[in-house]
């Protein structure tokens, strides 16, 4: 059971980054939102003993994809407007 | 960026790359590999892409460069491959695994730390993806960045 304590922590962790990346409407927030979630995900690649995919993700998910959309962001607009 | 970005990201770079390096290097023997080191590299790359504007940038990055050093691992990839034919073996046939040459001592037996200088042209191998994945991923977030120029412009 102790052992599965930072599992449960990361899986609230990866709900709760998720749902904020959906509410939030400032859309660096939300960016970063998505790259802590990338970063867990790899973290819980790590500890389900991947550590060569733990690293592909940490790379391209929590790197190049939050690069990625921060220069779009850069181009286009920072806040969500429309619907609401 | 402000300056406590661009200063951040001259100390992170030279780290980054390092540490890239270092799994691109060490890809037979731990976690990793030529993609997830080119990865990292990149990552870096993209750091100092992120910070610094586009003008700067493009002094430093080529998109000529990168494109150039992602066909060098193409053809470094495919032409180690091919070279098995020269020893009269099949196509990716090991040939420098156990020679005494470069990568080429034998694994040595039982419980160990990893022997660097193993694993015939596997480095090699590493070497090249890794080559590779660096200029394609950085190659992408530069022109993602020129694009947004010739748009303000």
């Amino acid at each position: 059971m102790i052992e599965q304590i930072p599992q449960i922590l990361v899986l609230l962790g990866l709900i709760v980054s998720a749902v904020l990346t959906y509410y939030f409407k400032d859309l660096l927030a939300a960016t970063l939102a998505a790259g802590l979630f990338s970063f867990l995900i790899s973290l819980e690649f790590y500890i389900l003993q991947a550590p060569d995919v733990a690293i592909s993700q940490a790379a391209i998910g929590a790197g190049l994809t939050t690069a990625i959309l921060i220069i779009a962001i850069r181009a286009t607009g920072r806040y969500e407007e429309g619907s609401s | 960026m402000s300056r406590i970005v661009r200063t951040g990201a001259d100390f992170l770079y030279p780290a980054i790359l390092i540490f890239g390096l270092y799994i691109v290097a060490h890809g037979h023997l731990t976690p990793g590999g030529g993609f997830q080191g080119g990865a990292v590299i990149a990552t870096g790359g993209a750091l100092v892409i992120v910070a610094y504007s586009y003008t700067e940038v493009s002094e430093w990055l080529s998109g000529k460069v990168l494109m150039g050093q992602e066909v060098i691992g193409l053809v470094g990839f495919i032409g180690v491959a091919l070279l098995a034919f020269a020893f009269g073996q099949v196509f990716f046939f090991n040939y420098l695994n156990a020679s005494g040459s470069l990568f080429g001592i034998p694994v040595p037996y039982g419980i160990n730390a990893g022997e660097l200088n193993t694993g015939g042209f596997v480095p090699l191998m590493n070497f090249s993806v890794g080559c590779e994945v660096w200029g394609g991923l950085t190659l992408v977030i530069l022109y993602m960045l020129s694009g947004i120029r010739r748009e303000e412009s």
